[in-house]
């Protein structure tokens, strides 16, 4: 089988139990275990290839640019861990399916199971680091909705969360210092990178790899000081902690460590970083472990300490060393799953896993017992059982070894062992041996096959690996070690006697350490149990929370949701990093003179000083602040008739008259005044931002006016071809509607789009509160009740025709004098504005034929036509074309597309001005308004008989 | 070809104008021909991508005014794939807001949304600075519009400082393209660009001015601190879909500092000599830090969600700061995966909030929600892809900016910040997963009765639940295609990344050099311009 599909086919299989569920839960399992079982059937048809020697590889490119490709390979490294999760996870999937309650949802605890798989098997089957991340990270995301799957648990959920942050952390370092490895070997892939050891160790980056390496190593393999989680993840089901906790997830690190042991190991670095590492893990796991009472957590610390025997090994860097590692990762793997998954066995059936409440199961749960027995035993160290055989070596190689000084090392490695012996012992004698108790939670007895065979297989292999550890294990040990040291093995034998030597010796003293050690456990207990140790979890929960508390903070305090805060560090960033900008260079010299200013030009700059000044002092009068802004926006246009563009004057007077009568409206919802905010401080502090703003626009806008362009502008095109080619004197007008007709095209679109949302705004308002408590405002008795004088009604009837002439005028004369569609439709719309506001809002919209939503549109409509039309004669879009004809009785006169063009334009402007005046216009209607048909308060036709119309507000019978 | 360009300028607005006056009141009519829009686009997007794919640059001028004295759009490799994200995400979003009620929770979300189309259109394919202001003008008050689009206090106020900080925004915009055409005399871009190219280090200051300016106007777009003070809140208050669209508005901030920092200002350029290299690098920095850490420090998956894009903004340019190949392939690569990422956790946030008691998406304990292990494993999904986790293609994008930054004199900062910050993506993703969807609460009466007396639920007038579900699927789904193609889709960004640098396909495209007889161009002062290029 190919090796990708090894990998892939749990992934793929994740899919079934969800779906196979439906079909019952026997179903569901032996789904999930055929997937597995075509996986490692699939990784079984190498073995023979494998095991002598040869490497498989699969490559397959996914993402050359970066170096990260789908490629694989097995040798044995992989294979043995294959193996391990493949054969392990098998037996985890039978002895799941029994052990979950009819309460556990089933499918999603295969999926997750299956998502996991796959990613480990990935990891070991991986040559391609980048690859190999994907898979480590996809570990950590799995095993955190495992961990995690009893939801309802709070344990659960932590101890989730922390094996994600950890692991995680882990992971990212990962990241960072496989990069490094791989830019140092030049190839993301690790065969390449296994041949790099010169270059890689000769590296100035060497260290930073290998520190950044070793954290997600050591964070997975949960070595000390990371070693905190891997307790709290016991809150899994036990098939998970049997699975990720024992035999596989936490080797991962371990199998990183062997994988790059080739090229990273050898160094003082790693013999000091690793080793050390890894004595502190094996002691410190161990002695947690003897003094806890829950039986998965002790089965979890023993795990830290025997993880960090095997890191130790690892860190040692010789090749027995190596050896001794790998043949100690398949004896753990063996007997800690079975432990696991007695110790499940024991809570599933006394509900309980406190060894305090335990004890005498041995008659209860016979089978049981003997699993817990030979498993045991073999992590104790004890003789003819496979842990004593892997014990043995490690025990050799210390002796050979010297870490500080001499003695040290064996002497705290006996300590440990001992400390190991003692805590198996007392898994036995706690819970097995001992009398039978009363008050079980539950009275226990064995359970059914589905839960004691899959440990009873383990437990079978520790015995025969035990007897007859070469004819057993020796062929994978010999292919996985080789591959761990890159070849040459150095002499070992995997056999149960070697003589009298310094590791018997040892063995023995541990062994004999170990019972003492539980003889005298009751008193050590009560010391322990006295002396306060920091607590792993306090301390994480504490640094999490902190975490989350500043960075809580740290948001809240930069988005406070206030919106002059932001605009006064917009205003410091957009200064600073000007004022930088400008600092890193020279200013031109200036090319233009400065005009000299005109009478016009100081009124001018008088009055709008003033008005400026006026309105930053009284600012909080709303209607005075738009009185000022008219008189700012005046001085604008008379600018623009100074400088001789009465185009943009004419634009600019029409803009003002519509927007200031738009806010009018407006204001007549607001509070008349704006409520005093902040102090003296925060104002002065406001003045100078504000201040240091204008005198940076007006230093930046005389150097504009002064400089020069530093090449022709495209400005002078626009003067010599407006008559020519575009048919028109306005030169304004031609660029609006022409040369630039485009981003008019755009800008019509943007007023169209504003009347609509002011329009949807207003929708909203009045569906809400806020219209209903619009519709409900008392009338202001202060105002005059004319609301629509008859002078006014007359003289704007009066005007509507004028004003359309005078519209349509200027429409017409755009193309070659001062005008144009914008401010033709400007005109048009104050001329129907002035309906409005003389007769009202009823008697208006009632003539109104034509819907403003519907103008706009037709407006939008007719640009993109008249762009469109070009397209008829093949010139690109909104190709302007001009012609001259002769009518009877009228002068020579001039068509262009341009004009249909700027018709758009005018729709859009009258439709989007009376759409934002309707809708602000609904919104002043009060609930008891009446529809009013006169145009005026007082109606001059009617009869004496008819009532007076009364203006709303006042009393009918204090009228008049 | 040419003036196929032009299609999605036109469409949209055609399409929205015909809407407004004649079916303004016809949902289903409305839905209908939004869809038929938006899959139009989509179609023309995939025909982009094709045409450009060999490299060529296609020129289309409105008004057929020679460049730079008209406006020319422009499409290349870069503007193709922008052009197709956003179809593709409008695609899902209109879906997404069919099957929920969005768009019948307010009035003109369908013409809303073709304009907003439009000017995120407009702005991918202009070629002139000044039309960009045009088209940013367009998709800022069409953005508006659909901000506010259902209406509630809240919203109301953060659709205030969104249209407030925007403006502040545009007015710089003015500034900055005042004081560029006061020294260069020109608006189109690519002139700009030969025109800037020939001027020396020294009397620089105007110039300088200008481009810093232009780079802040494209940093507010692209929420870059401390610019990026207007998105909390808005992502946050935005209704969904729409939330999920804007996923595509930061990234014309994004577009535009790629396109005008590569094209006009590049590294090489003496007149501006790089100088806004390193504060790029260092404010993308901070940005990845402060979204960072909203993520962690978020009350509601709203803000969650809002401060994951702000993060995944600063990842974005980051890559682009580092201006080296390899950055801008990253930058590319992370401008396709942020954009799905981040429309897809939004559209999660929505769902989660659909079914969660008050409407309310906090992170406090409710009673176990309708679907969960869906949503569950739709927002772990989004999640791990937008904390840039295996095996989405975040990860990917993550590892090639890291890849990219290797060679920089400050990997090591930069390392620490983009991997730092990502535990915090992880915890705080975990921490907002594991409240709402494990930390379930007894199905109490209080929350229910509240709910029930004011109208309801969003779940309940949602027409089509299962359409907005598999939008949002269809999104996750569209991110692991991108992970799986990851090889010929960087293969693609590869050569967009050489177009982008090069920059000759460009400005010949644009600027031919021979063209001089052009039928609208006798010989005038501005004739002549071409020539004094190099």
């Amino acid at each position: 089988m190919p090796l990708i599909l090894i990998a892939a086919l749990p992934f793929l299989g994740a899919l079934l139990p969800g779906v196979m569920i439906k079909a019952g839960r026997n179903a569901c399992a032996w789904t999930t275990a055929s997937v597995t079982l075509a996986a490692l059937v699939g990784l079984l048809v190498h073995a023979p290839k494998v095991l002598a020697g040869e490497v498989i590889h699969y490559r397959l490119d996914w993402m050359p640019v970066v170096g990260l490709n789908a490629n694989f390979f097995l040798d044995g490294l992989g294979f043995l861990f294959a193996l391990m999760i493949l054969g392990i996870g098998l037996l985890i999937i039978i002895y799941a399916r029994f052990y979950l309650g009819r309460q556990d949802p089933m499918g999603p605890f295969y999926t997750y199971l299956l998502l996991f798989q796959g990613a480990m098997v990935g990891i070991v089957l991986s040559d391609n680091v980048l690859l190999l991340l994907v898979f480590w990270e996809l570990t950590s995301l799995s095993s955190f909705l495992l961990i995690g799957y009893w939801k309802h648990l709070p344990e659960g959920r932590q101890g989730a969360r922390m094996a994600l942050a950890v692991t995680g952390t882990g992971g990212l370092a990962l990241i960072g210092g496989m990069i490094i490895l791989g830019q140092i070997a030049g190839s993301y892939d690790l065969s390449v990178i296994l041949t790099q050891k010169e270059a890689i160790q000769a590296s100035p980056l060497y260290l930073p790899a290998l520190i950044l390496i070793l954290i997600g190593a050591f964070t997975k393999s949960a070595q000390f000081p990371f070693h905190f989680w891997l307790p709290h993840a016991m809150a899994a089901p036990t098939p998970v902690s049997a699975y990720l906790h024992s035999a596989t997830m936490v080797k991962a690190g371990l199998f990183l460590m062997a994988r790059l042991w080739p090229v990273l190991a050898g160094t003082d670095a790693w013999f000091v970083i690793v080793a050390t590492t890894g004595l502190v893990t094996m002691v410190l796991g161990a002695t947690i472990a003897l003094f806890k009472d829950d039986l998965k957590a002790l089965l979890a610390f023993s795990t830290v300490s025997h993880l960090g025997l095997i890191t130790m090994l690892l860190g040692f860097g010789t090749p027995f060393a190596a050896v001794a590692a790998v043949f100690h990762i398949i004896n753990h793997a063996t007997f800690k799953a079975a432990l696991f998954m007695t110790a499940g066995i024991v809570d599933h059936e006394a509900h309980t896993r406190d060894i305090k409440r335990l004890g005498g199961l041995r008659h209860l749960m016979p089978i049981t017992f003997v699993i817990a027995l030979l498993a045991s035993l073999s992590m104790a160290g004890i003789p003819f059982l496979n842990g004593f055989l892997s014990k043995e070596m490690m025990l050799e190689e210390v002796a050979r070894t010297r870490l500080g000084i001499p003695l040290l090392l064996p002497l705290v490695v006996i300590v440990a062992a001992a400390l190991s012996a003692a805590y198996s012992f007392r898994y036995l004698g706690h819970v097995f041996f001992g009398d039978e108790r009363e008050d079980y939670p539950q009275t226990p007895h064995d359970p059914g096959f589905g839960l004691w065979g899959p440990p009873a297989f383990l437990v079978a292999l520790v015995v025969l690996i035990g007897l007859f550890p070469a004819a057993i294990a020796g062929p994978l040990v010999a292919a996985s070690a080789g591959a761990v040291t890159g070849g040459d093995l150095p002499y070992y034998s995997l056999k149960i006697w070697h003589g009298f030597t310094p590791a018997l010796l040892m063995s023995v003293l541990a062994v004999m350490g170990g019972l003492m050690l539980l003889l005298f456990h009751y008193p050590l207990d009560k010391r322990w149990i006295a002396t306060r140790r920091p607590e792993a979890k306090v301390i994480f929960d504490t640094v999490v929370a902190l975490c989350v508390q500043v960075s809580r903070r740290i948001t809240d305090v930069l988005h406070p949701g206030s919106m002059t805060r932001y605009t006064a560090i917009f205003a410091i960033t957009v200064l600073i990093a000007s004022a930088v900008a400008w600092n890193s260079s020279t200013l031109a010299a200036p090319g233009r003179e400065l005009l000299p200013v005109g009478m016009v030009g100081v009124i001018g700059w008088i009055l709008i000083v003033v008005s400026t000044g006026i309105l930053v002092v009284y600012h909080r009068n709303r209607l005075l602040s738009l009185i000022l802004l008219g008189v700012t926006g005046t001085i604008v246009s008379i600018s623009f008739i100074y400088f001789s563009a009465p185009d943009l004057a004419m634009t600019q007077i029409a803009v003002e008259v519509v927007s200031i009568i738009l806010l009018l409206l407006a204001l007549n919802f607001l509070p008349k005044s704006t409520p005093a905010e902040g102090g003296v401080e925060r104002h002065l502090r406001d003045v100078i931002i504000a201040g240091a703003m204008g005198i940076g626009a007006m230093i930046l806008t005389l150097a504009i006016q002064q400089s020069d362009f530093s090449q022709p502008t495209i400005s002078a095109y626009y003067l010599e071809n407006a008559k020519t080619l575009a048919g028109g004197y306005n030169v304004v007008n031609v660029i609006l509607v022409d040369f630039r007709g485009f981003d008019t095209y755009g800008e019509i679109i943007v007023l169209g789009i504003a009347a609509l949302v002011i329009y949807a705004l207003t929708e909203q308002l009045l569906g809400g509160r806020v219209g209903r408590k619009l519709a409900d405002r008392p009338h202001d008795p202060t105002l005059s009740g004319d609301l629509h004088p008859m002078m006014m009604v007359v003289a704007t009837r009066v005007m509507m025709p004028l004003a359309l002439m005078v519209g349509v005028f200027i429409f017409l004369r755009g193309h070659n004098a001062p005008g144009g569609g914008f401010v033709a439709g400007l005109v048009v719309a104050i001329a129907i504005l002035m309906q409005f506001m003389a007769s009202g809002y009823d008697w208006a919209i009632a003539r109104q034929r034509f819907t403003y939503h519907g103008i706009i549109g037709l407006g939008v409509i007719a640009a993109i036509l008249t762009g469109v039309a070009s397209w008829l004669f093949g010139a690109p879009f909104l190709t302007g074309a001009f012609a001259y004809y002769k009518l009877p009785l009228i002068e020579e006169f001039e068509l262009s597309s341009a004009m249909a063009f700027d018709l758009g334009v005018f729709l859009c402007v009258v439709g989007a001005v009376m759409l934002a005046l309707e809708s602000l216009s609904r919104l002043a209607r009060r609930k008891d308004d009446r529809t009013r048909t006169h145009p005026m308060d007082i109606d001059p036709s009617r009869t004496e008989d008819e009532p007076r119309p009364v203006p709303p507000g006042t009393a009918p019978a204090e009228a008049h | 070809m040419s003036y196929l360009v032009m299609l999605p300028l036109v469409v949209p607005p055609m399409v929205a104008a015909v809407m407004i006056l004649g079916m303004r009141h016809h949902q289903g009519l409305l839905r209908i021909f939004s869809l038929a829009s938006i899959l139009a686009m989509l179609a023309l997007s995939i025909l982009f991508i094709q045409q450009s794919a060999d490299g060529s640059v296609h020129v289309h001028a409105p008004g057929n005014w020679r460049p730079p004295f008209g406006i020319v759009l422009v499409l290349d490799r870069l503007s193709a794939l922008m052009v197709l994200l956003t179809s593709l995400l409008a695609l899902v979003v209109m879906l997404y807001a069919i099957g929920s009620g969005w768009d019948a929770r307010g009035k003109h979300f369908h013409p809303l949304i073709q304009f907003q189309l439009m000017g995120i259109y407009g702005a991918f394919l202009t070629g002139d600075l000044f039309n960009l202001f045009v088209f940013f003008e367009v998709l800022l008050i069409a953005s508006y519009g659909l901000m506010i689009h259902g209406g509630g206090k809240r919203r109301m106020q953060a659709g205030l400082q969104y249209v407030v900080y925007n403006l502040l925004g545009s007015t710089l915009f003015l500034f900055a393209l005042g004081t560029l055409y006061a020294v260069t005399g020109t608006l189109n871009m690519a002139d700009m660009a030969e025109r800037v190219a020939m001027m020396g280090p020294e009397d620089a200051a105007l110039i300088r001015v200008g481009a810093v300016m232009l780079l802040m106007v494209f940093s507010v777009k692209a929420a870059l601190v401390p610019l990026h003070f207007w998105l909390p809140a808005t992502y946050a208050e935005t209704p969904a879909p729409v939330a999920a669209l804007f996923a595509i508005m930061t990234k014309v901030g994004g577009y535009a500092i790629l396109r005008v920092y590569t094209l006009i200002f590049g590294p090489d350029v003496a007149a501006t000599g790089g100088i806004f290299g390193p504060w790029l690098m260092n404010a993308a920095l901070v940005t990845i830090a402060v979204g960072m850490i909203g993520i962690l420090g978020s009350r509601s998956m709203g803000r969650v969600a809002a401060y994951a894009s702000i993060a995944s903004m600063g990842t974005l340019l980051v890559a682009i700061a580092l201006f080296t190949p390899a950055g801008i392939l990253a930058a590319l690569f992370y401008m396709i995966h942020s954009t799905l990422a981040a429309a897809a956790l939004f559209l999660v946030v929505d769902l989660i909030r659909a079914r969660r008691p008050g409407e309310s998406c906090g992170l406090a304990a409710a009673p176990e929600m309708a679907q969960a292990g869906l949503l569950g494993a739709l927002y772990m999904a989004a999640a791990i892809a937008a904390a840039g986790m295996p095996p989405l293609s975040g990860f990917f994008g993550k590892m090639l900016v890291l890849d990219a930054a290797f060679a920089h004199d400050r990997t090591g900062l930069i390392w620490t910040v983009i991997l730092g910050t990502s535990l915090l993506a992880v915890v705080g993703f975990a921490r907002a997963g594991s409240a709402v969807f494990w930390k379930t609460s007894p199905p109490s009466d209080a929350p229910k009765a509240a709910v029930g007396t004011a109208s309801r639920t969003m779940l309940e007038t949602a027409p089509s639940p299962t359409l907005a579900l598999a939008a949002t699927g269809g999104l996750i789904a569209a991110i692991a295609l991108v992970t799986l193609l990851a090889g010929p889709v960087t293969a693609h960004l590869d050569a967009m990344t050489m177009q982008l640098l090069d920059r000759e396909d460009y400005l010949r495209a644009v600027l031919p050099l021979t063209d001089t007889t052009a039928p609208d161009a006798p010989d005038l002062p501005g004739g002549d311009l071409h020539e004094a290029a190099p």
